[in-house]
This record gives C-alpha cells, structure tokens and sequence, in this order.
C-alpha cells in the first residue's frame, strides 16, 4: 500500500517506520527536517519537507498514486484541510485525520472524513484502568 | 443582519467597523487577548475571545441565527474549518472565506464555501490594471459558472484594425459584450462592427480560453 503521512511527530514518525517495516510504501511529510530525527534509522521510505495542505509538496509526495492519506500534526484545522484535499481533489481512497477535539472529529466524521480524536479515546482509556479491578497478584501482596 | 466575523486583524477589524455603520449587528471572534481589548475600546463590545474554530465558542456567539459568517483570519485552514462548521453544524446561509494562498481556492469552493475571496489574486488583478502594457485586465470572475469578464485593448499598430468582429478567430464560448471606443457612448458589438486603434473591448471569457482570445483580438 502506499501510504502519504503529514507530520513527523512522535505518532506520524512511529507510524512511518511500522508501515515501512512491513512492506509498505511511505512518505512521510513535515515543515522541519529536524523532526525526521524522530524516523528509525533503518527508515526506507521517503522523507519530504513540505506543507501537507500545499498542493504541489503533495504532489512531490506522490499523493496522486497513493492509496491512503494519514494527517497527524498538531493542528486539528491544518489536518482537516489536508484531508480535504486528499479526498477531494485527489481522490485518495483512505484519508485518515487526527482532531484533537471531539466536535470537531464528530462534524468533519459526519462530512465523511475518518476522523479519530485521541482525547476522547485516551480519557476513555485511563478511566477504564483506574476504574478496573487490581489484578490479584497485586492483591495479595498486601 | 445578524453577522459572525472570525478573526479581528486588519482585514476584520475594519470590516467590523464598516458593517457597523451600515446598522447591522455583529459580533468579532478573536483569540488573542490584547486584540480583543482593543476592538471593544475602539468599537464598543462586539468582540469577544475565542476561537471562532470551536463549536462551544461558535454555539454562544449564536451562530444558530447567524445570516452571515465571515472566516478571514490569517490561516486558510482556520477560515475553511469554521465556515465548514458554521455551514454543516449551524446551517449558516451564507459563508465568506478569506483565503491566503490562491492555491486553496479551489478546495474552499469544492466544500461548499459560498464565497472564497482570494486577497493575493485581488492585489495582483489591480496591479495588473496598473501595468499599462499588460493585454487584459480582468474585471470580475463569475464563479459558478466559470466565466470571468475581462477588457482587451487594441494597441495602435495591431494587425485586427479594421477588422470585422466576424473575421476574428474568437475562440468557442466567448462573446464580446462591449466596445468603448475614444468619447463615443459604449456600444454593444455586432458581427458587422469593425475594430480600431485603442478600441477597450469587454468580454466573456473562461480562465482556459482568455489568452486565445487576446491573440484573436490583438493580432500576434
């Protein structure tokens, strides 16, 4: 699969090297080539400086081959707009976005953008394992 | 008109201030502190902070009545998010978008934002005006269908003088609306009208087709 990420951060960066690592075909985009130092050294895909809502960096990028668009900077608004225009002007199959606010994720969810918003599922998340049950070995240590 | 401005720089300051005095109510959206204080000193409280992004923010500023909203912050996807929200979320009948870079343009337009105003290619179309050799002008665009309006003149020694409309190569689709000619009242060309020196000639073009035309017009 071919796969176009916006944003090098710890998540993009992370992402890139599993994808590469299994065989598939990465670029990885970013404002800063400082941020590439966050990719595995054994990294085999491409890292491109670009803005991902500019259209010609995602063109570098080969967004127009690409079967999935990933945005994950820290902006909800930069990754909604370049999931816009992955999916709209480019056709990309899959366009995957990080929103950082739920109601954001629920209206641009709603417009047909896969939308995931790490807030609610990481408070999700820790709820769950403070309100779950001690596991028993912890038990009897006391 | 009840109408909802995101972004209190230059550009919504002062359109806060025009509207104001056309007697509309309105209400500026602004994130940064010291530029809120401000507008509420010169304009009295029709700023508030907040981003003009989050649906909270939005559904207090009563975007639910909203007739009018207007993004023109610095940041294109700032301004493409809330006109999407105010549209999809509130049902806004009317959104206006400021957009940076022409490049977006189109990706506003494809959203289903009402208007997407391009401060860049409006700078440039007046200096274009300016340059007095530059061989058309471009008047207005009319979006939905593509077409733009434009004024071609006729230089001095060009090879169409004396011309009639119909032996020009026109390319498809595009008409002649217009001649003004010297002092002569402007009249509407027919296919009979022969062209002369520093004729200014208005017409219907598309953004594919208007170097054609300015060849078909101005002789090579």
């Amino acid at each position: 699969m071919k796969v176009v990420i916006m944003g090098c951060g710890r998540v993009g960066g992370r992402l890139a090297g599993l994808l590469d690592d299994e065989g598939h075909k990465v670029a990885i985009l970013d404002l800063d080539d400082y941020s590439f130092r966050r990719l595995p050294p054994e990294f085999g895909g491409t890292a491109l400086v670009g803005n991902g809502t500019d259209e010609d960096a995602l063109k570098k990028a080969g967004i127009e081959k690409a079967d999935a668009f990933i945005a994950l900077t820290q902006g909800d608004n930069r990754n909604i707009m370049a999931c816009q225009i992955a999916k709209h002007i480019f056709n990309v199959p899959r366009v995957l976005c990080r929103t950082y606010d739920p109601l954001r994720r629920e209206l641009f969810g709603s417009l047909g953008i896969e939308a995931f918003s790490p807030t609610t599922i990481f408070a999700q998340m820790i709820k769950e394992q403070l309100l779950k049950e001690k596991p028993e070995a912890e038990k009897k240590a006391k | 008109m009840y109408i909802i401005i995101i972004g209190g720089g230059q550009v919504g300051y002062f359109l806060a201030k025009a509207l104001l005095d056309e007697g509309h109510e309105l209400l500026v959206l602004e994130k940064d502190a010291a530029r809120t204080a401000f507008i509420c000193n010169e304009l009295g409280s029709v700023c508030v902070r907040g981003d003009g992004c989050e649906m909270a923010t939005l559904e207090e500023a009563g975007a639910g009545r909203a007739d009018m909203f207007v993004a023109v912050t610095g940041d294109d996807e700032d301004n493409l998010v809330s006109c999407q929200a105010a549209k999809h979320k509130f049902n806004v009948p009317r959104t206006v978008a400021r957009v940076n870079n022409p490049k977006n343009e189109t990706i506003f337009r494809k959203m289903g934002i009402d208007v997407a105003i391009s401060s860049t290619n409006i700078i440039l179309e007046n200096i274009e005006e300016e340059v007095p050799t530059h061989p058309i002008t471009h008047l207005l665009d009319i979006q939905e269908q593509g077409l733009e309006i434009v004024e071609i003149k006729i230089p001095p020694h060009s090879t169409t003088i004396g011309k009639t409309v119909k032996e020009l190569p026109l390319p498809a689709g595009n008409t002649l609306s217009l001649i003004i000619r010297g002092q002569q009242k402007p009249f509407v060309p027919d296919e009979d009208t022969v062209l002369e020196a520093e004729d200014q000639i208005v017409a219907i073009t598309t953004p594919e087709s208007e170097e054609a035309l300015g060849t078909a017009l101005r002789g090579s």
